[in-house]
């Protein structure tokens, strides 16, 4: 099990107070310089890996960059803090976006992040909750994410300890029934505390998911599903923050993320080969200019 | 990929699913029987020849593989010859109720393809590993379970699921391989190969295992020891009259799998066994997982586990010394 990085954790304490200190332009510049950095570590854990889920990570980056920084009521420094609360990454295997994330808010040291799917490493090409701090429950597997943060709702719900649970699924990983059927157990219970986002970005392992096994009208079906519905642009710092507020109807809240695959790189973006490839030297290059 | 072997030259070694793919685009151009089920994974069940030559006949669900198996069955009992092919943890796993109730049990003539089995996906960690399909399989009454050693045997294993359909899993390796037997030397169902007679000790190996028993009999061989090594080609129906032989005329069996010990290979091999009689009851050593594994690569893997040749040929020489 990797351990706190108390200094990383003092950093991210003053980044939160300044994101929530400051004027739109100021947290918009402040969240845009973390999630630039987030993604260039991306890259080069993936360039050293020799494997990754390139274009998922990018794709998923402001998304966790807001919620970590802005939203997420958490402890890094006490990961198991109660009352806290949770967060899943049902995509698991953008797990390098969200260890990074880990790593700058000190749940682990910056240094393992070079340790991304080495022998023995902690950082596994999935996340590990036995292993990584902060990683709530294992995913991989598409399709569990969300009936266990609908279990961690209910949980606060029980406990009246006021934690909020947010799961990020992709809209491929949406074909999986596991997911519907979760939707009906968090509106059936009025889980207003469950905020499920769908990262929305077109593309699945194969192909655009439309032309796989279509999803849309998403926005309809998730409020025939008794949801309440925010859809935004998942790569704008304000339209997330709003998606994130707490429920204002008493159900449960879903978010589309509308977003774009590999965001952030030029030639990575919207192209469904790069769901799993890594760049040579020189895209490797080009990616950290585009990223500066 | 080669790997070095004791004699420090270098084998010639294949992705089974090369033999797989080519196998299935080869036959489905004679039968119109033969569709191909997925679940999103086009490019990692190697079914993009496949896709372009038959666009209608590739099925791909998405990411659904419950629904997978299910359509595969209602596909069958319409007379449909069809491979469904995902990553064997999710197909196995995470369809298993479908694979008892919609296959085995109402015996729809499945030809079900865990792609990538064992640890082949190693870093992706134990999610992604299919190293308990064999154990939960083979709790299944009425499916048939075949483990190819080599692209020899999956191209054979193909052509029999189409020529006799019944309900199958085939485990389709990803991890390179030498050849084990030759073009001609078969597959016959229900029965472990012989790939070498001996009569001291008998080596059992399943997919990827058996060319590392072939390497630990040849290290043994230098001890003077006559090693028979047997292909478990087919765990189901199991080779009863094999393993008994070997009980009968080796003195210990070493079994070896790229997968959980609990219900696998050793435990069957091991269950016939315990049921000979006294006298006829050699030493059983089982290798293979019996915890979920760290990260790291196949290979690396398959050290940590205890499945490399060196460790087939302790676990033999300790189970002679036991006998
Ligand atoms: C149950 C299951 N089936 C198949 C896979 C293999 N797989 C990994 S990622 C992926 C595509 C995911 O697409 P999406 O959910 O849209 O994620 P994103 O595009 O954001 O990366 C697939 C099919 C898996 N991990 N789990």
């Amino acid at each position: 099990m990797l351990t706190t990085d108390t200094r990383q954790v003092e950093q991210w304490r003053e980044l939160t107070s300044a994101v929530a200190g400051a004027d739109a332009v100021e947290r918009d510049a402040l969240l845009t310089d973390r999630a630039k950095a987030t993604r260039r570590e991306i890259i080069k854990m993936i360039d050293k890996a020799g494997q990754g889920h390139i274009g998922g990570d990018l794709s998923v980056t402001d998304i966790l960059t807001v919620l970590y920084n802005a939203v997420l009521r958490i402890d890094p420094a006490t990961p198991d803090l109660e009352g806290r609360d949770r967060f899943i990454l049902s995509k698991g295997h953008c797990a390098a976006a969200l260890y990074v994330t880990l790593a700058s808010a000190g749940y682990f040291p910056a240094s393992a992040l070079s340790t991304f799917m080495d022998a023995d490493s902690a950082l596994n090409g999935h996340p590990n909750r036995n292993k990584v701090p902060g990683v709530e429950t294992n995913t991989g597997p598409l399709g569990h994410g969300l009936p266990v943060a609908v279990g961690q709702a209910l949980a606060a719900k029980l406990a009246g300890n006021g934690a909020r649970v947010f799961a990020v699924m992709g809209d491929g990983e949406m074909q999986e029934g596991s997911n519907w059927e979760a939707l009906m157990t968090a509106a059936h219970y009025g889980l207003d505390n469950l905020t499920a986002i769908v990262d929305r970005n077109r593309l699945q392992q194969g192909a655009r998911t439309e032309d796989t096994s279509s999803l849309d009208p998403l926005d309809e079906k998730l409020l025939a599903f008794g949801f309440e519905l925010r859809s935004v642009d998942g790569h704008d710092y304000d339209q997330l923050l709003g998606a994130f507020a707490p429920s204002s109807t008493g159900k449960p809240v879903a978010v589309i993320a509308n977003t774009i695959k590999g965001k952030g790189v030029s030639f990575i973006e919207d192209r469904v080969e790069w769901h799993h490839k890594v760049p040579s030297a020189e895209q490797v290059a080009l990616a950290m200019e585009e990223l500066a | 990929m080669s790997r070095e072997v004791a004699s420090s030259t270098t084998v010639a070694e294949y992705d089974n699913r090369t033999a797989f793919a080519e196998e299935l685009v080869e036959l489905a151009r004679t039968d119109e029987r033969i569709v191909a089920v997925c679940n999103d994974s086009v490019g990692s069940s190697n079914l993009g020849a496949f896709k372009s030559e038959f666009p209608d006949r590739l099925i791909n669900v998405g990411i659904a593989e419950q629904n997978m198996v299910g359509v595969g069955a209602g596909l069958a009992s319409a007379g449909y010859i069809p491979f469904v092919c995902a990553a064997g943890p999710f197909l196995t796993g995470r369809a298993l109720e479908q694979v008892k109730a919609d296959v085995a049990y109402s015996q729809h003539n499945v030809i079900l393809c865990g792609m990538s089995p064992g640890m082949a996906y190693g870093e992706l960690g134990p999610t992604h590993h299919s190293v308990e399909d064999l154990s939960w399989l083979r709790a299944l009454p009425g499916l048939d379970i075949v483990v190819p050693a080599d692209r020899h045997q999956t191209r054979l294993a193909v052509r029999q699921a189409v020529e006799n359909p019944r309900p199958t899993y085939i485990r389709v390796g990803r991890f390179k391989v030498p050849d084990v037997s030759s073009d001609s030397s078969g597959l016959e169902r229900g029965t472990f190969q012989t790939v070498r007679d001996g009569s001291d000790v008998t080596l059992i190996g399943t997919g990827t295992t058996v060319s590392r028993a072939l390497e630990a009999a040849d290290a043994l061989a230098e001890s003077g020891l006559s090693v028979r090594v047997l292909n478990a080609a087919y765990l189901a129906p199991l080779d009863i009259d094999a393993i008994t032989a070997a009980a009968g005329q080796t003195r210990a069996i070493v079994t070896a799998e790229e997968a959980n010990v609990a219900g696998g290979l050793g435990a069957a091999v091991a269950s016939v066994v315990s049921q000979l009689p006294a006298g006829s009851r050699p030493p059983v050593r089982i290798l293979g997982l019996s915890e979920f594994a760290p990260t790291g690569n196949t290979a690396w893997l398959l050290d940590h586990f205890g499945l490399t040749a060196a460790h087939i040929r302790d676990a033999a020489e300790d189970a002679l010394s036991d006998g």
